[in-house]
């Protein structure tokens, strides 16, 4: 293993077809400081980019409200206030995410407390197991839970039995909601507190300080940022959530179909302008959420650059 | 690595207790639950149930739209990192944070804003019908969406690896009289290649769990346009649990070996990091 690293070191140095013999100081040398690409390279990559995100982002955003807007400001508002289905789909997304994310920060807290500050045998397995969530198939998600809730379910005709009911209801909601978006408070917060280091907390505990003290005053203050990411980035995933809660939720207008859902059911009972002005609403959200994340990632920056693919995950 | 001080420290085991316990109540019970489902299936009917026309048929459309969005996703990931990190142009920063929006915009939003600009009175319907071109409901609005959802990904991976990337060495290699094209093949692409085969397979792994935004744009018909997640909730509908649960296991054996795969290459790639 130690010399495969030297013979790879060496490889580039070695004198290829138009190596070193060519000429001491050749024509390519010292262009442009940013890079060596020729003006028309340079011009095609920018033009890919800029049509790709034009048509693929740009686009579809402005689509969004150009439609929602078409009929005008009274109409787009009687869209979104008329409809009770489309009201209790607010309502019940203003309930399940907002629960899901708070299910999540506390456990977030707990594992990255543990994980960043002690050292346990079979620590690897579980930070893959608070991956996993990502890994999974919202829809797949669903149906997990219908195996477990459903009527013929392993718990389902038990619940039953003691009066209770969890699948086509708000709790079955919460429950795939949070699986779905477990791992995001914990995969920005495990980073942030590696970071930091024990060593305020540890002086903390020489001086006195107990369990409580040092997670309010010390621990919550110096990772709140790294908090705050990913509390942003639970929510938005929590609130756009589609596959699972599409599944367990069983599509009950005005009783369990959240916001993305109801714009299913709009779309498909042909009342386009109501999806698209409900569409509206998320995608405003959508514009808040990143508006937050980048004024917190100039607060998180300058002590931890938030992790590529820790933040690409957050899809 | 600072974490030491296992016992000095308070809140070990509140802390791992709580996790172990919220894992598994809501991780690895369901999970369990689906694969003593897919277990309990006699051998004959779990095959019945993974292969018939009509799954074959999903599986062949969801792995060849998701692998193919995926290379899509990849090239122009790849190009957009280099162009974000290595050129100034106006409106540079505008254009970085709309690499975000397909991670925050719901996919339901999505599905619906392209299901309406490809129709044929839509925005991009109408453009690209004097081409004699329409892409509404057909497979290729599928892989679009797919894109959609899985190029910010190679983006965001290829992006910090390139940042880091001293110029100094492309500046060495043109010095020692490379071409920009040996520079480009021998010195920039192997450095970027660990990066880019991570963010090509999560956004496969992400496309091929994709479902939110498949519905609106397909025309989801059994046996022909009927991608597996799609089969999966179609199945559960007709209270067929035991084919929806096959077909499910199949998805997460896919996921698994990408998470797998997604893993050892992050490994690999640190393999000469100290």
């Amino acid at each position: 293993m130690e010399l495969i690293p030297d013979q790879q070191d060496l490889q580039p140095s070695n004198p290829t077809p138009n190596g070193p013999d060519k000429s001491f100081i050749p024509h390519s040398a010292f262009r442009t400081p940013h890079s060596g690409d020729p003006a028309w390279v340079r011009w095609l990559m920018s033009g890919i980019t800029v049509g790709f995100l034009g048509v693929m982002v740009l686009v579809p955003v402005a689509a969004v409200f150009a439609e929602a807007f078409r009929n005008g400001l009274g109409a787009y508002w009687h869209n979104l206030t008329a409809d009770p289905d489309t009201r209790h789909a607010v309502y019940l997304t203003l309930i399940v995410a907002p629960t899901s994310v708070a299910l999540n920060v506390v456990f977030g807290l707990a594992a990255a407390w543990t994980i960043a500050r002690f050292r346990f045998p079979g620590k690897p397995l579980l930070s893959a197991l608070i991956d996993l969530p990502f890994s999974i198939s919202p829809v797949v998600v669903g149906l997990m839970f219908v195996l477990l809730f459903g009527a013929k379910g392993y718990f389902g005709p038990w619940l039953r039995d003691h009066g209770f009911q969890i699948l086509y209801t708000v709790p079955a909601l919460i429950l795939a909601t949070t699986f779905v978006t477990l791992p995001f408070v914990a995969k920005e917060l495990i980073p942030v507190m590696e970071a930091v280091g024990p060593d305020e907390e540890l002086a903390a505990l020489s001086l006195g300080a107990n369990g409580r003290q040092i997670f309010w005053r010390i621990t919550l203050a110096n990772v709140k940022w790294g908090l705050l990411y990913g509390i942003l980035l639970c929510n938005a995933r929590a609130m756009g959530e589609f596959g699972a809660v599409y599944v367990v939720g069983g599509r009950i207008g005005g009783q369990t179909n959240t916001m993305p859902l109801e714009i299913e059911t709009l779309f498909q009972g042909f009342n386009t302008p109501a999806a698209f002005a409900l569409a509206s609403v998320l995608t405003m959200l959508a514009g808040v959420t990143l508006a937050l994340k980048s004024w917190v990632e100039t607060k998180v920056l300058p002590m931890e650059p938030p992790s590529a693919v820790a933040e690409s995950l957050a899809g | 690595m600072a974490a030491t001080n296992r016992r000095v420290l308070p809140g070990f085991r509140l802390g791992l207790g709580f996790t172990l316990v919220y894992l598994f109540v809501l991780v690895l019970v369901p999970l369990t639950a689906c694969l003593v489902k897919a277990g309990s299936l006699p051998w004959d009917q779990f095959r019945d149930a993974v292969w018939t026309d009509r799954t074959r048929s999903a599986y062949v459309l969801t792995f060849r739209a998701a692998f193919g969005a995926a290379v899509i996703s990849s090239v122009v990931g790849a190009i957009i990192a280099w162009v974000l990190v290595r050129y100034e142009f106006p409106l540079k920063r505008l254009f970085d944070s709309l690499i975000d929006v397909p991670f925050a915009l719901p996919t339901a939003v999505a599905g619906l804003v392209f299901s309406n600009l490809y129709s044929s009175a839509g925005w991009m319907g109408r453009i690209l019908a004097v081409f004699g071109i329409d892409i509404s409901y057909t497979e290729a609005a599928v892989w679009q969406v797919m894109v959609f959802v899985g190029f910010p990904f190679v983006v965001r991976t290829v992006q910090p690896i390139l940042e880091s990337l001293d110029v100094e060495v492309e500046n060495a290699a043109a010095l020692l009289g490379a071409t920009r094209l040996q520079t480009v093949r021998r010195v920039i692409f192997p450095a970027l290649f660990p990066g880019l085969v991570t963010g090509f397979a999560m956004a496969f792994a992400r496309a091929l769990g994709e479902y939110g935004s498949v519905i609106f744009v397909s025309s989801n018909l059994p046996g022909k346009s009927e991608i597996a997640a799609v089969l999966v909730v179609n199945r559960l509908e007709e209270f067929q649990y035991a084919e929806a649960t096959a077909v499910a296991t199949v998805l997460l054996g896919a996921s698994f070996a990408m998470l797998f795969a997604i893993n050892r290459l992050e490994r690999w790639s640190r393999r000469w990091d100290q």
